[in-house]
């Protein structure tokens, strides 16, 4: 059965794009999370054709399809489905097909690393702003599915924002081109903003049309240290009602610094109890300089003890850099960490963070509070060690209340991970059953077999 | 596993706490190329584990994947988490050497690597090559075109070569040109004592130029790189014991060295030597004396070249010296001090070139790919020279200039110092 399954796929991708050895089996049962499940066989195709025959085969077949990039999700949506089926890894589909400069506009192949991509049109003078932590680990292709985020979001917006069009592989493996290089156009149902964020459970998108704006050329970051973890949310809610709009507004609490501070020997100061490190970007130097210098006397207001604007592009460098090694840094403090990703209403951070604070002291667990304050996306980080039953039965007792905290403030389950398998049992919770049945049948609609990453984003 | 239950392997913490955040396939010349998780470290981290934990077994193809890494150390620079990748599958190697180890790896590096004379004796054919001429016959006649591609790029890697191994005419005291200030001890490694004896040479007479009084025992060892690559860590701390030993009896202050890789692993003695209660201290003190050539130049008073060098120059950075060493620093200071030198950054200087040991064979194809990465970013920058301080590199990088035929030409830094030096006199 495996074995004429593996036949087939053959004859459609070729050898070289065809993993099945045990060692290739390991390496593709994971993605960024701790969950693992055995797939029966890895693809890379390099065409949209192939994806198009591999999904084709699996409907004859009646087997699972999960595609995947670099594999770097914290949702646990790439992971192979538990009973074997098909990983269509999209990493050698890196293309960048197309850049209009009298659009603005980028068509890519959905493997293109998304740095990559960046650079490219950086070099042109045109930006695409989506900075997903994971920006030089992750692909294009998993960006849009699903929905990512990053810093910059606050101001320019999230990766659906640019999706002008797309190709989709569907689930009988006929190809759909949805959008084009209009900005504007309400020709029948918004099928973009349907498959950005569906998490390869309605169709494998294999090339993407972006929109692209002026790349700003000025930017300003600083670091703002506070003494105490509640005047700094308070400080965030006060930037953002001043009439600025940063790129970015970040907050890291006090693990969050020490372990990035052991990771990266950045020289950052470990006694105080939160940072905040804010960037305003523009066309125009004078105004980008005002913003900044704005922000920071409203940081002196609400009690900072230290605010340092970057002086040169190497220190903004370090700053980001330690932003984007946050997360995983953490490992350096606990075996385990589970990290969430809830978001609230920009008002709600200071409570939120009060709501964190008193979870943790009820459990005797740390919860790493950091994120992008600014669009109130926290990531709160449980650590703790999994060898230790009690711990992770913790654990997973504080994921649930930290859910009913965002959502009791009017937030929601996730900003940028999404669903997955990780917060499948929370969903209905967060949407209500009407809005569970509406996305069901949409679901089944486009995938009556299901084939396409099954078990993903609702419960089985 | 009851099969390794005797055997040196990684411990636990050394791998337990990938959190496979995926930040180091962002870096790895491996994945980049080949685009498969299973060829970057994250992938190979997971082999160790699965195997370590008894779940696969430690097969040919699990043992390709450790062999098939450049240990350029990206991966271990980046892991926010303190996993070391790339030493992970060094060890691995020497796991499957203790389980089954292979006659061969015994030969070569038991026993001739070890035995300069014997490897002298047995790169004798390449010697003669340029010696008698037929080097200079073969590029006339175009005779090198009539090569497989891999043995092309490979004759275009070596440099002039010596007549005879430099170790032989190279005294074992080289006196101070001006007073004497510190007494050093030169170590002189397979590759500059085989291929690269020019710029060794001059290695040596910049110390002595500036103040150095130069010791070069005959009798050193390998440093040992190429046994740990091979998976014999064992033979790698007989070498290491052996080299030890020698410079202790010469009395030195410091050891330099000219080679990236020789630098790294004498560096690496006091960690590789750290468990066993003899040696643990000698190998502490050895290490701590051991100095990059640019890195010992940028610690002492150096006297400025009077001469000028009218060329675009560029730098690659050696992975055992940027990585290994962290000294990236002092040789961009070293060329930025020679007058003339029109000095441009090359973009990604510290991505692995690709020669990677012996990989630039054993895995050619892959080898070749990261070689181009280079050479294009190599032809962007227009520059006329290109400095690096690593004998593997230095025979990568012209075998890139050959294959794409750049007018570049690659030189050790410190030959570039010594020309600026004798500059002043063609004034």
């Amino acid at each position: 059965m495996r074995d004429k399954l593996i036949d087939k796929l053959m004859s459609i991708v070729g050898k070289k794009d065809l993993l099945s050895t045990p060692e290739d089996l390991a390496v593709y049962s994971y993605d960024g999370t701790f969950v693992e499940a055995k797939p029966d066989v890895v693809v890379l195709p390099e065409t949209t054709e192939q994806v198009s025959q591999i999904v084709r085969l699996a409907a004859e077949e009646h087997t699972p399809v999960v595609p995947r990039g670099m594999g770097s999700g914290l949702a646990a949506a790439s992971v192979p489905y538990p009973k074997g089926g098909i990983v269509v890894s999209l990493t050698r589909m890196n293309h960048i097909l197309e850049i209009d400069l009298e659009n603005a506009t980028i068509k890519a192949e959905a493997g293109v690393i998304t740095a990559d991509l960046q650079n490219e049109v950086e070099k042109l003078g045109l930006f695409y702003p989506p900075d997903p932590s994971s920006i030089r680990h992750s692909t294009i292709g998993g960006n849009v599915a699903c929905n990512a985020g990053g810093p910059r979001c606050l101001k320019y917006g999230v990766t659906g924002d640019y999706v002008l069009g797309l190709t989709v592989v569907l689930a009988d493996g006929r190809i759909l081109k949805t959008g084009g290089k209009s900005i504007k156009d309400v020709t029948g149902y918004d099928l973009n903003g349907l498959f950005t964020g569906s998490e390869g459970t309605l169709g494998i998108v294999t090339e993407v049309l972006l929109r692209l704006i002026t790349r700003p050329r000025y930017a300003k970051t600083a670091l703002a240290d506070f003494n105490s973890l509640e005047d700094a949310s308070r400080t965030v809610t006060s930037i953002l009602t001043a009439g600025i709009v940063p790129a970015s507004l970040e907050l890291m609490d006090q693990t969050a610094i020490k372990c990035i501070e052991e990771a990266l020997q950045l020289g950052l100061n470990t006694e105080i109890e939160a940072s905040l490190i804010i960037e305003t970007d523009g066309a125009d130097e004078q105004t980008v300089i005002r913003e900044i210098e704005a922000c920071v006397g409203i940081c002196q207001a609400w009690g900072a003890c230290s605010v340092k604007i970057a002086g040169s592009e190497a220190e903004r460098n370090a700053l980001w850099k330690a932003r984007r090694s946050m997360s995983p840094s953490l490992a350096r403090k606990a075996p385990n960490k589970l990290g969430e990703d809830i978001t609230v209403p920009r008002s709600a951070i200071p409570a939120v963070v009060r709501r964190l604070r008193m979870i943790s002291l009820k459990y005797n667990l740390p919860v790493v509070i950091f994120g992008h304050a600014g669009d109130g996306n926290l990531h709160p980080n449980i650590l703790f060690d999994k060898r230790q039953p009690d711990q992770w039965a913790k654990a997973e007792q504080m994921v649930g209340e930290i859910f009913d905290a965002s959502l009791s403030l009017g937030g929601s389950l996730s900003g940028e991970h999404g669903v997955g398998i990780l917060k499948r049992p929370y969903l209905e919770r967060a949407l209500g059953p009407i809005s569970i049945e509406v996305q069901r049948n949409i679901k089944r609609a486009l995938d009556p077999l299901n084939i396409l990453n099954p078990g993903k984003m609702f419960l089985e | 596993m009851d099969a390794l239950f005797n055997v040196e392997k990684p411990l636990e913490s050394d791998y337990l706490n990938c959190i496979r955040c995926g930040l180091c396939l962002a870096v790895c010349p491996t994945y980049r190329e080949h685009l498969n998780e299973i060829a970057g470290p994250r992938g190979r981290v997971a082999l160790v584990r699965k195997s370590l934990e008894g779940e696969l077994a430690l097969s040919p193809n699990l043992m390709a994947q450790m062999n098939a890494c450049f240990a350029c150390l990206a991966c271990n620079e980046i892991c926010p988490v303190g996993i070391r990748p790339a030493e992970l599958t060094l060890s691995m190697r020497y796991v499957q050497e203790q389980v089954n180890g292979s006659s061969w790896k015994q030969a070569l590096f038991g026993g001739l690597i070890p035995n300069p004379g014997k490897l002298e004796a047995a790169t004798l054919p390449l010697r003669l090559y340029e010696r008698t001429g037929l080097r200079k016959f073969a590029y006339r006649l175009r005779l090198t075109k009539l090569m497989r591609s891999q043995v092309r790029d490979l004759e275009a890697m070596l440099p002039h070569l010596p007549l005879r191994p430099l170790r032989h005419s190279l005294p074992v005291i080289t006196e101070a040109r001006s007073q004497s200030r510190v007494r050093v001890g030169f170590f002189l490694g397979c590759a500059q004592n085989l291929l690269f004896a020019e710029g060794s040479e001059a290695t040596v007479r910049v110390l002595a130029r500036n103040g150095c009084t130069v010791i070069t025992p005959r009798e050193v060892q390998c440093c040992g790189m190429p046994a740990r690559g091979y998976g014999r860590l064992d033979l790698v701390r007989v070498q290491a014991k052996h080299n030890v030993s020698i410079f202790e009896q010469a009395k030195v202050e410091i050891i330099v060295t000219d080679c990236a890789t020789c630098g790294s692993t004498l560096k690496d003695y006091k960690t590789l030597l750290q468990n066993d209660d003899g040696w643990a201290r000698r190998a502490e003190a050895f290490s701590s004396r051991v100095r990059d050539v640019s890195e010992f130049l940028a610690e002492i008073p150096t006297e400025k070249p009077k001469g000028k060098i009218e060329r675009r120059v560029t730098y690659h950075d050696p992975c055992h010296l940027r990585r290994g060493q962290k000294v990236w620093q002092q040789p961009r200071a070293l060329l930025s001090n020679i007058d003339g030198i029109d000095f441009i950054e090359l973009p990604e200087a510290d991505w692995c070139c690709g020669s990677a040991g012996s990989q630039l064979i054993t895995h050619y194809e892959t080898s070749k790919k990261v070689m181009q990465r280079k050479a294009d970013n190599l032809a962007n920058t227009k520059a006329d020279i290109i400095a690096s301080g690593c004998p593997g590199c230095q025979m990568q990088l012209n075998s890139a200039v050959k294959r794409h035929r750049l007018d570049v030409r690659v030189v050790h830094p410190i030959t570039l110092l010594e020309e600026a030096y004798k500059a002043e006199n063609a004034r």
